[in-house]
């Protein structure tokens, strides 16, 4: 799988690149407008990570020439500015998502393995980790083809959890990643705990070959035993 | 006042002003040439009557009225020392009980040996009747002219004005946020054309601020955004190497925390700045109820966790003209803040009508501050590390939309009502 990530930052491209590449990615880079066209016309990427405020232009314009020729599905917009009007303008040229900055890494990797997985042959519909299997539309999870009985927030959370396989997730990003963007009250962990907590047991009562551990107490991560 | 009848005040106050002033001096004038042509009457008459006499000698009764004039004899040195003398006087004729206004001429003349005194009449206006005329005429010459001037004020001053008023409702059509200038208005009068002159160039002035303050708001979330999503991402990237005794894996925890609180600040700042500067001006029908279940239907799995029981009561689902991103904030906000800031097992009332948005929940430690509720970065309980700014972009979307928002608290419960504005309704 080949990334693309277009981000004039460098120290926020490095992080990125180091966060992608754990998931075994290739990932390429550019840093401005015209090495981003450059590679973009030369290059196929399975997954773009565009910024929109670039040195020597704006990456809606790439997106634009992308839609063109075809290939804007495969694109998440990440950009600083919140604004509605870009989210429209972007989403409306055909990128598949729009992340605002700042984001968890764990978020951004969640984000890419969507698209990677819309993208894939046939649409795969599943997040499958050992015997755990997440029916993505249906918001089904089958252990061992036998379904799990999860609440809304729950299966978020698993969700999440699968597409981060092996990676830290801190708490702060799973509250945002539950709660949504504008959560107050971030810090109120508590209901984390307890979902967490619950989620373990049932992963635990079904047989489930993978195990959600506690890390540092900053925040968790789903294991294969 | 509108301009028409202010005008109207200040002519009708200055015409009868000059009227007043004018109507003395015209009776005086009137007054003066009915004298001076009277008077040249009487001279000739006094003139005919000295000829008649002089040559009529024989007469001997000359001490007679007879017509208009009357005649007596004078010893010399009284009629020496008379000259012709003009004088308004009244007398009361045969048989007539009303005195006669008249003006008398006296002389003296000498005839032969003798000397005589004249007195020629002639009758003249009544003074009482010419003023009370002059009056009349005074006040009817006034009504015509304020009915004129009423005419002439609707039919000329409305004609003329008639591009002020164009321009008038172009500025209250007038929406800084939208890219439109104003339209043109058809004017061959100078001032109008100038004054259209002048709004263009403030309206392109006001917008230029207004767009570079935007921009600058946005600049400022790229500029503040970019270095916090480096630092969560670092931070995150070294916490997932390992290899960290407790103590750091702690502290770097309790950074990104802070982190994590600067970044909600940020948001929410940015947020707030963007309601005052109205940058969200899509407006369009939002119906509430939908939002209000949305939002209840997220966060019940944090109320029930809580132990929190939700009551709506939704006699109405008003449809009110707004943002629906700002509504959606209003709503939860408010929701939110009921579930966040409640005891374990209490409660929330959420009320929808027509007319009003309202919740209440059990508090936790008695009343607030209503006076600083709404206040940027007012905190009820200072341990709880929540950014101060909910409740002040709730009152920034109140203020936006005209919307009434009270605090109070009554029987252990904080209540939070919103009245819509009837019109926006």
């Amino acid at each position: 799988m080949k990334i693309l990530v277009i981000e004039d930052e460098p120290d926020l491209l490095a992080a990125i690149k180091t966060s992608l590449e754990k998931e075994a990615y290739i990932v390429e880079s550019a840093g401005d407008f015209a090495s981003a066209s450059e590679k973009l016309g030369i290059y196929t990427y399975d997954c773009i990570l565009l910024d929109i405020m670039l040195p020597g232009g704006s990456g809606l314009d790439l997106l634009a020439s992308l839609k063109e020729a075809d290939k804007s599905e495969n694109v998440i917009i990440v950009s600083a500015k919140d604004s509605l009007d870009d989210k429209i303008n972007g989403l409306g040229l055909g990128a598949d998502d729009y992340l605002t900055k700042p984001f968890h890494l764990a978020e951004l990797t969640a984000r890419v393995k969507a698209v990677l997985r819309r993208k894939q042959l046939g649409g795969k519909n599943s997040v499958d980790v050992n015997n755990v299997s997440l029916l993505v539309e249906e918001r089904q999870v089958m252990v061992d083809d036998v379904p799990m009985s999860l609440n809304r927030k729950e299966f978020d959370l698993l969700h999440y959890f699968l597409l981060n396989k092996s990676r830290l997730i801190t708490r702060e990003s799973l509250a945002e990643h539950v709660w949504g963007d504008n959560i107050d009250q971030a810090d109120n962990f508590d209901f984390i705990y307890y979902q967490i907590k619950n989620l373990r047991k049932k992963l635990q009562a079904a047989a489930a070959e993978v195990e959600i551990q506690a890390v540092y107490g900053v925040g968790y991560k789903l294991i294969t035993p | 006042m509108k301009l028409q009848n202010k005008s109207l005040k200040y002519l009708s106050i200055s015409i009868l002003i000059i009227i007043s002033i004018w109507a003395p001096l015209f009776y005086y004038i009137i007054k003066d040439e009915i004298h001076d042509s009277l008077d040249k009457g009487l001279t000739n008459q006094k003139i005919l009557v000295i000829q008649q006499k002089l040559l009529d000698t024989t007469t001997a009764e000359i001490l007679e009225i007879q017509g208009n004039y009357f005649i007596k004899e004078v010893d010399e040195s009284s009629a020496l020392a008379m000259t012709d003398h003009f004088k308004d006087t009244t007398i009361y004729p045969p048989g007539s009980k009303h005195a006669v206004s008249m003006r008398m001429l006296t002389t003296a003349f000498q005839a032969g040996e003798h000397y005589y005194e004249l007195k020629v009449f002639s009758s003249t206006l009544e003074e009482d009747d010419l003023i009370a005329e002059l009056f009349w005429a005074t006040i009817w010459l006034y009504i015509v002219l304020i009915v004129s001037i009423i005419a002439i004020n609707n039919l000329a001053l409305k004609r003329l004005w008639h591009p002020f008023y164009q321009l008038l409702d172009h500025f209250k059509a007038f929406s800084i946020e939208k890219n439109e200038t104003l339209p043109d208005v058809k004017t061959q009068t100078t001032e109008f054309s100038e004054l259209k002159k002048a709004a263009d160039e403030m309206t392109r002035h006001a917008r230029a601020v207004f767009n570079s303050q935007k921009q600058f708001t946005e600049n400022a979330a790229h500029e503040l955004q970019t270095p916090l999503a480096v630092l969560t991402n670092k931070l995150e990237l070294l916490l997932e190497k390992g290899e960290l005794d407790d103590l750091t894996a702690t502290q770097l925890s309790e950074s990104l925390g802070i982190v994590h609180h600067l970044k909600q600040l940020n948001k929410s700042l940015l947020l707030l700045s963007k309601i005052e500067n109205k940058q969200f001006i899509e407006n369009q029908q939002v119906e509430l109820a939908p939002l209000c279940h949305e939002v209840l239907n997220n966060l019940e799995p944090f109320a029930s966790f809580k132990a929190i029981q939700m009551d709506l009561q939704q006699p109405a689902s008003p449809t009110i003209h707004m943002n629906k991103i700002l509504a959606h904030i209003l709503i939860s906000n408010l929701i939110k803040n009921a579930i966040f800031h409640n005891k374990e097992g209490g409660k929330v009332f959420i009320e929808l009508n027509q007319h009003q948005f309202s919740v209440s929940n059990t508090a936790l430690n008695g009343e607030l501050n209503a006076s600083n509720l709404f206040k940027r970065f007012y905190k009820g309980d200072a341990s709880h590390k929540s950014t101060g700014l909910g409740l002040s972009i709730v009152k920034a979307i109140c203020d936006t939309y005209g919307f009434a928002v009270q605090y109070n608290y009554a029987q252990g419960r904080h209540h939070f009502i919103i009245n819509f504005n009837n019109s926006a309704i």
